[in-house]
């Protein structure tokens, strides 16, 4: 089976949202509601439980001459995001059911018939994806279409956009496709022009790979996110000094005072 | 550039400031587990090491009962805070030693299952007269009890402190020994309370309240350096939480207990307190990580001066 990814291009996106909406069909997710955030065109303002595509409306101040910009305009970006498909997924790392499963395609995936709703996968995620369905009690997040993967077919995202932003396919060559991408738009004077894809990091890269133009926090990325299994070490050696310290400090205060106490008798 | 008339986007302010991480889902039932589950495992310690230096018999099995009865309410919390209780048992399908919430699973089903054998088999054998069998297996339940007592007191500040939720991961070091002196305090406490006035109870009391002590100074002064990840055991409603709970778990019973040298109702009063304090501490500490959750300076490495109020209010619900 191929290792298949995203690739996600925020130059190419016009915003449309298809994406959302085709997820939110295929994958029979629920409404999340209607709330004015206030934050340009984004209303729907992450990901979620019941947002498994989300369209970013990235309002940026830039600097003058930066990819054609003139300084006193705001850049409108868009870009689409999507759970990130950790290589080293801490959501998969926490959940103590099995639920979350590697699939075949390389995709992080959540066996609905299989959690029961800890919530630690919450906790786990460095990107805030996954999340608890209050009124279901599981949590839910992108399923990387693992059913139309199954097909033989793409994601309903990719096959809705109209631009080609949302690309789907094997994960080498996506990188590929994301570097000369990249190379292409430096060439064109966008050389703000950047790939995400954190493989430095404990997460060791995503099968959701994007192309940001400017800071990838002002897009909610973090720079360095962290698996949270990396503080495993600190946490288990300090939990093995705490007992350790417990079983002697207990038998300390017992055994010291054995002699004192004994035929001392007590109230009842 | 021109001042913002409206909110942007930025390298400072991140995504308008939208929280980066979701905020954890636990209810009260969590940190009431923690509490109980903490209080449980220490009870055992204590049982077992009172047992084995000849220590008096009512305390032991008092201790033994406190264990197994807090081994019970811990699982009834646990599964309460499920979003599927009835799939409970799902956390048994699989071992991951990687996950900490699995790890803990198994420890509490075998914490419960070990301290209630204990106990219910020391009762037997009093009530039988003396039994080879029923001996063997509370000599058996008991020890492992207090193994599997040590992981119960301490593996909850795993739990929290290895996640990627920045005021708790800034504190993994800190968490199981403070967690785990709390949870030693609570069974102390317990146990005054039910009349042992054991000297040996005393010297846990104080050493508990001890290393709380630290742990409150330790809390207060590393926040000055890193504010912002250490921001929500400091500030709102979970810093008021963190301090009130300190104060109650550390110099409060360590005051009292030195009084309780001459009177006994102090330690009756430093008890009282450390329990609150310890349930205290524990609400804090979830309410510490849905703050940190909603502030996305840490997670998204902001810089701190230029960092804008966080719009998280505005976020759907």
């Amino acid at each position: 089976m191929p290792t298949t990814a995203f690739l996600t291009d925020s130059t190419l996106c016009i915003g449309c949202k298809a994406c959302e909406v085709a997820c939110k069909e295929w994958n029979q997710v629920p409404s999340d509601g209607f709330a004015w955030s206030g934050l340009s065109y984004d209303n729907t303002t992450g990901l979620g439980h019941s947002t498994w595509r989300h369209v970013k409306f990235v309002e940026m101040t830039t600097a003058f001459g930066v990819g054609g910009n003139s300084g006193d305009q705001v850049s409108w970006g868009f870009s689409s995001d999507v759970c990130k498909h950790c290589e080293v997924a801490g959501c998969l790392e926490a959940c103590p059911t099995g639920s979350i499963v590697r699939t075949e395609f390389g995709g992080v995936f959540v066996q609905p018939d299989v959690c029961n709703g800890c919530g630690y996968c919450v906790v786990g995620c460095p990107f805030g994806v996954i999340d608890r369905r209050p009124d279901d009690g599981r949590a839910f997040k992108c399923t990387f279409c693992y059913d139309r993967q199954r097909a033989g077919m793409q994601p309903a995202c990719a096959a809705a956009c109209p631009t080609e932003s949302i690309l789907f396919g094997e994960i080498d060559d996506l990188r590929k496709r994301a570097g000369d991408r990249v190379a292409e738009l430096h060439a064109r004077g966008l050389d703000d022009a950047a790939v995400y894809d954190p493989r430095e990091t404990s997460v060791g890269g995503t099968h959701a790979l994007f192309i940001i133009r400017g800071d990838a926090r002002a897009y909610n990325l973090p720079p360095n996110p962290e698996v949270p299994t990396v503080y495993l070490r600190d946490a288990w050696t300090a939990a093995a000094a705490t007992a350790a310290m417990l079983i002697a400090g207990t038998l300390a205060a017992f055994a010291g005072g054995r002699r004192r106490l004994e035929g001392r008798s007590h109230e009842a | 550039m021109r001042p913002d008339a409206v909110p942007h986007a930025s390298g400072e302010t991140g995504y308008y400031g939208l929280p980066l991480l979701k905020k954890p889902v636990w209810t009260w039932e969590v940190p009431l587990y923690f509490f109980v589950g903490g209080a449980a495992g220490a009870a055992s310690i204590i049982a077992a090491t009172a047992e084995w230096t000849d220590a008096d018999v009512t305390l032991v099995r008092d201790a033994e009962w406190i264990a197994a009865a807090g081994g019970a309410v811990s699982a009834a919390l646990l599964t309460a805070d499920l979003g599927r209780p009835e799939r409970f048992l799902n956390m048994l399908r699989v071992f991951k030693p990687q996950s900490a919430m699995s790890v803990g699973s198994w420890t509490l089903t075998a914490f419960s299952s070990t301290s209630s054998a204990s106990a219910f088999a020391a009762a037997m054998d009093r009530r039988l007269g003396g039994s080879a069998p029923v001996r063997l297996v509370h000599d058996v339940a008991a020890p492992a009890a207090a193994l599997l007592g040590t992981v119960m007191s301490t593996y909850t500040g795993v739990l929290v402190g290895a996640t990627a939720i920045p005021v708790w991961n800034r504190n993994v070091r800190l968490l199981p020994a403070h967690f785990g002196a709390s949870g030693l305090a609570s069974a102390v406490a317990i146990l005054e309370w039910l009349g042992h006035e054991d000297a040996a109870l005393q010297r846990l009391g104080i050493a508990a309240a001890a290393i709380e002590t630290a742990t409150g100074a330790i809390i207060e002064l590393r926040g000055r350096d890193t504010t912002e990840a250490m921001a929500p055991l400091r500030e709102g409603v979970s810093g008021a939480l963190t301090r009130t709970g300190g104060i109650l778990s550390g110099p409060v019973p360590l005051i009292c207990r030195a009084l309780g040298e001459r009177h006994r109702s102090f330690r009756r009063v430093a008890g009282l307190s450390a329990l609150a304090g310890a349930l205290i501490t524990r609400l804090a500490w979830i309410a510490a990580g849905r703050a940190s959750a909603a502030d996305p300076a840490v997670s998204l490495a902001l810089p701190a001066v230029e960092r804008q109020p966080s719009n998280a209010d505005t976020c759907r619900s």
